[in-house]
């Protein structure tokens, strides 16, 4: 399946990835999907093991299951105000 | 209940007439703004990056959340993207109540929640010519999905 992973800050000038539509495991969780992208691709290798994600815009963990279609999000520790 | 993201400065006297009726005795207009250091570094300015689809949601659970608590739904909140300068406002919470011990804990709750949850980051540029991410909070994890570990009693054989 596919997922359309999204990074920000300091994670996407670590990888100088922003936006990747990428192939992962069917019925993958998004903790097997990025150890997925981390043995396939250098640049994941940059990232914390155990990032903070959002699935769809929305807070998940690892263990969340992922679908076809999905938007991962990896998101560095928040600053806003 | 009005929230939003944007990149455009922001208009704090309409950020406040936005709030406020004819049953509120208080209201509140908080502005958090760019300062001329951090931790003893000169700052020239800051970027500030927003996951926005998602901000926008989050921003406006904080609110819904704040409203509830304090029991008013005359609450505005708004962040800012984009590049700022000193003295620019990043972001500007109004809210109104019947009496003034609600809007200032509905202020104090949005802005805190901002900086534990809101998905924004902050790039600081330094009048030495040097930036870096600012270190942020982590947002409290999700709470597992129920069906994942079923409470006591309720598995049916």
């Amino acid at each position: 399946m596919r997922i359309q992973l999204l990074l920000f800050a300091l994670y996407r000038d670590l990888t100088g990835v922003s936006e990747l539509d990428v192939q992962v495991p069917d019925g993958a969780t998004a903790g097997v999907a990025l150890a997925d992208l981390r043995a396939r691709d250098a640049r994941f290798g940059r990232l914390p093991e155990r990032p903070v994600i959002a699935i769809n815009r929305e807070y998940a963990l690892l263990d969340a299951p992922l679908a076809d279609g999905d938007e991962l999000a990896l998101l560095p520790p928040v600053a806003g105000g | 209940m009005r929230t939003w993201i944007t990149d455009e400065p922001i208009d704090v006297s309409d950020v406040l007439s936005s709030v406020g009726s004819d049953a509120d005795g208080a209201a509140l207009l908080f502005l958090g703004t760019v300062r001329e250091q951090n931790e003893g570094r000169p700052v020239q300015g800051m970027r500030y990056d927003a996951y926005a689809g998602m901000a926008a949601s989050v921003l406006s659970e904080i609110a819904g959340e704040a409203g509830e608590r304090a029991g008013t739904d005359r609450i505005s909140v708004v962040h800012r993207t984009g590049e700022l300068q000193i003295g620019d406002v990043s972001v500007a919470i109004a809210v109104s109540s019947p009496h003034r011990a609600e809007a200032f804990d509905a202020a104090r709750y949005v802005i805190e929640q901002i900086k534990l949850r809101l998905p924004v980051w902050k790039h600081e540029h330094y009048t030495d010519g040097s930036a870096e991410w600012l270190d942020g909070a982590t947002p409290p994890a999700p709470a597992a999905e129920s069906a994942a570990v079923p409470a006591p009693g309720t598995v049916k054989p």
